[in-house]
């Protein structure tokens, strides 16, 4: 069995009344896509910011890379090589598109603390940056600024930005939302590659790109996990039908 | 390089702080070279702020803090030495100083001290909250300096001679404006890099997206923290230099009233941007000299102004003359 970069082990979280998360089980493996997918409200968000660190469970684990990290912060899982895309844009909207990449692979390389070098000339961190544009497809953009980009290319941008971290594992918090046909496909094509890198978690509402890129698919229902299996055995799953795809389908 | 129009207004506003009390030293008009003094020591005030404000978004009104604290590192020094006092005995015997390159030390790592222990604690908190509590560290210090009789209290402390600096004749206002104008030269020149650097990009994004900053792997707080520490530092150097202008040092440098005009002093001129506080800084004392000598009621007039930029001049007076800020890529 490939390597378990991720694991969740019974995350249990409760919003008052709500339960949010329900004893969630699972797993990330080297060289997977493991897709998640969910009805609105099945507390996707919930279990991601769980697993990124921005929310504690009530109880259960979070292991990343074979380490329990359920007390570590957002930056220590970040530090420790997990790179997210967030559902709604988070870029620093007043710099150009390169100094947002140029930020990533700072972040990544770590040392912060100078106050005298010019940041945009350091040809390391320009290099990983114009790099990761490249591979994004946003090159003619990079003296851009930020909030004058489309939905689309911003969402291109947050996936620059994770790459310029040299992350060993993704987690896609809906990548392909208000992307278009075009752009949905290419993106879905560019992960095809990625998962090769480092696996991807991804969380996403586009179903033909989940049925075309993941390896496995876990259904969230509830906070509970009702189904994990590949393409094929989650739309043959009955249950998963009833509860996701549509009563109407399943009878 | 191209000369942006931004620059370009730079250079002109830095030249202009120069050639106005040159042209009154040759007049001899020691007044004018004074005001001047008095704008780039301001200024100075208002470049340590911006770093916080400007680059890291952070609203605090208690700058006069550090502002007085390095008042009172030059009055308690001086006041020491030309007591003959010595200001403690052990481990060593000293009595204070006349030196002006020891109080500038002596009041940068006093005002880093006291930013790092107010931005610890208000740095946990954000928005109105940070703006709050940065007001009752400030007017905690303030109602100390009052009731601190050592030292003054209420009264203040005066010092009879300036202090010196090595090879210059401190008393000749142009020598003193010399020292002024070098060390707010010096602090853009800083600032300009800080911006630029690795430290201030990550500040920035902080800034526009805590996030972002967050999932690279970067701790906003300790960023945070560290550009609060090298504000008040850079204000505090200020206001020992404002201390010796005026041979005075009282409570009032503590005061809210004190944070609240340097902070004008950044808005005038436009928040996050360089040069800003030196244009604010040079408007509010033209004001004050001009306007004042209308109606002791000027602050009247200062208010609207400050009103119609915050209304409809975001970017301060550099940014209705220069435009937007271009993100540099």
């Amino acid at each position: 069995m490939a390597d378990v970069v991720l694991k969740t082990d019974r995350l249990n979280k409760c919003f008052g009344a709500l339960k949010a998360s329900s004893d969630v089980s699972l797993d990330l493996r080297s060289g997977e896509i493991h897709a998640l997918i969910g009805p609105n409200g099945a507390g996707k968000s919930t279990l991601i910011k769980q697993i990124a660190g921005n929310l504690v469970p009530d109880s259960g684990t979070v292991e990343l890379l074979g380490q329990d990290v359920t007390a570590l912060d957002t930056v220590a899982r970040a530090r420790m090589g997990l790179g997210r895309t967030f559902q709604i844009s988070a870029l620093a909207m007043e710099y150009t598109v390169l100094q947002n990449a140029v930020l990533g692979a700072l972040g990544g390389r770590g040392r912060v603390f100078h106050f005298f070098r010019n940041v945009m000339k350091d040809p390391e961190l320009l290099e990983q940056a114009r790099d990761a544009l490249e591979r994004v497809g946003l090159t003619q953009d990079a003296n851009r600024r930020t909030a004058d980009l489309s939905h689309g290319q911003r969402r291109q941008l947050e996936v620059a930005v994770a790459l310029t971290l040299k992350p060993k594992l993704f987690l896609m918090d809906e990548p392909m939302a208000g992307l278009g046909t075009a752009g949905s496909k290419a993106l879905t094509g560019f992960l095809d590659g990625l998962r090769q890198e480092a696996p991807i978690l991804l969380v996403e509402h586009d179903m033909d790109a989940v049925f075309a890129l993941a390896d496995r698919i876990s259904v969230l229902v509830y906070g509970q996990i009702i189904a994990t299996g590949t393409a094929d055995e989650i739309r043959a799953n009955a249950e998963v039908r009833r509860a996701y795809l549509g009563e109407e389908d399943a009878a | 390089m191209m000369l942006t129009r931004e620059s370009l207004l730079n250079w002109a506003m830095i030249a202009a702080l120069l050639v106005v009390p040159l042209a009154a030293w040759s007049l001899d008009e020691p007044f004018i070279i004074t005001l001047a003094t008095k704008a780039a020591i301001l200024a100075l005030a208002g470049v340590g702020l911006n770093i916080a404000l400007g680059l890291g978004g952070l609203i605090s009104l208690g700058h006069a803090a550090f502002f007085g604290i390095g008042g009172y590192a030059m009055g308690i020094l001086a006041a020491h030495a030309q007591n003959y006092e010595p200001l403690f005995e052990w481990p060593f015997l000293f009595e204070g100083s006349n030196q002006m390159p020891l109080i500038w030390l002596v009041a940068v790592v006093f005002s880093a001290l006291a930013a790092l222990v107010i931005g610890a604690l208000s740095l946990r908190t954000s928005g109105v909250y940070f703006i709050m509590i940065t007001l009752a560290f400030g007017q905690m210090l303030y109602y100390f300096a009052i009731s601190w009789s050592a030292y003054g209290g209420e009264d203040g402390l005066s010092i009879w001679v300036r202090n010196e600096f090595p090879g210059l004749n401190t008393l000749d206002p142009i020598q003193f404006f010399a020292i002024a104008y070098v060390i707010l030269c010096l602090a853009l020149v800083f600032a300009a890099r800080l911006a630029r650097s690795p430290f201030g990009l990550a500040l920035a994004a902080a800034r526009q997206n805590e996030d972002r900053v967050q999932a690279v792997g970067l701790t906003p707080f300790v960023l945070r923290l560290t550009a609060f520490v090298i504000s008040g530092a850079i204000t505090g150097l200020a206001g020992a230099l404002f201390a010796d202008l005026n041979r005075f040092v009282s409570p009032t440098m503590l005061s809210w009233h004190t944070s609240g005009e340097i902070m004008i002093f950044v808005i005038l001129g436009g928040v996050g941007r360089l040069y800003g506080p030196v244009a604010g800084a040079a408007l509010y004392i033209l004001l004050e000299h001009l306007l004042g000598g209308i109606s002791d009621y000027w602050q009247i007039f200062l208010g609207v102004l400050l009103l119609l930029i915050v209304l409809f001049a975001r970017g301060g007076l550099i940014g209705a003359l220069a435009g937007r800020e271009k993100a540099h890529g």
